[in-house]
């Protein structure tokens, strides 16, 4: 849950370069029109969120699923954003697909580390507990000095 | 860019995903999880809005520019999104946090026009 209301905001600077790369070179944005499309995009992330949910909640499913995003997309009349989306669901899937594949590969790369410095690693949690008996110890002769 | 300098064959797929998006997905994430009825979003779904908020953040201050009168002075300013959200059915939603600075005598022009109009019909 969102602890703080400015946690529901969307970072300023990423909205104002994607607000200058949409528009033709040299446009000045008010400030007051900045903060204005910021929050617009909030609302519509909760617009979206809502439709999405709606149609999650008529299948029956309590996830919401890339399918429900497009419908909802759909539903408010953001036909326009369908083919964009779609390609750019299709590079995003690659490309996790090839972190999947190179994070596998380090966790193997270390499972094999740690195999090899197992004893190591247990000689330092020895020595962490030592440490640990000895403080409480430090603690009290403290008190008795004040 | 640096990325595809330094292994400019090996890690294609990761940098062409770096560009999709630019929004955090964290952040949005967060903003769906403040509507109270919604329990998971899956990965996939977490990522299209995020997309779609950027697409729409792009739409709304383009369409706001063309429609608006910042062509001259090559300005988009509150007014031009305000009447966007007022003029164009798609982003309608918006009105209740876009609301249209008005003077009263506009108003009361615009109300006059209006039932001008309807008496046309």
């Amino acid at each position: 849950m969102a602890e703080r209301p400015e946690d529901l905001n969307l970072p300023n600077a990423v909205i104002t370069r994607i607000i200058k790369e949409a528009l033709p070179d040299g446009v000045n944005v008010s400030k007051e029109a900045r903060r204005a499309i910021s929050q617009a995009a909030s609302v519509f992330v909760l617009y979206a969120t809502s439709c999405a949910n709606n149609f999650a909640m008529k299948a029956k499913r309590k996830t919401l699923n890339a399918g429900d995003v497009l419908a909802a997309m759909e539903e408010m009349e953001f036909e326009r954003f369908l083919e964009p989306l779609r390609e750019a669901l299709e590079v995003y899937k690659k490309g996790q697909k090839g972190k999947k594949e190179v994070s596998e590969q380090k966790r193997k790369d270390k499972e094999k580390k740690t195999d090899s410095e197992n004893d190591k690693s247990r000689e330092e949690e020895e020595e962490e507990e030592e440490r640990m008996e000895e403080e409480p110890e430090a603690e009290e002769e403290e008190e008795v000095e004040n | 860019m640096k990325m595809s300098q330094s292994n400019p064959d090996k890690d294609d797929h990761t940098s062409s995903n770096k560009k999709t998006i630019s929004l955090p997905i964290s952040r949005v994430r967060l903003i769906m999880k403040s509507s109270p009825d919604v329990s998971s979003i899956n990965q996939d779904a977490l990522f299209l809005t995020t997309k779609a908020t950027e697409l729409f953040v792009q739409h709304l201050a383009l369409a706001s520019f063309n429609n608006g009168s910042g062509k001259e002075t090559n300005t988009l300013s509150y007014s031009d999104l305000a009447n966007t959200a007022e003029e164009t059915e798609t982003f309608h939603f918006l009105t209740d946090i876009l609301p249209k600075k008005i003077f009263a005598r506009d108003y009361l022009k615009s109300l006059e026009q209006m039932q001008e109009e309807d008496t046309d019909f």
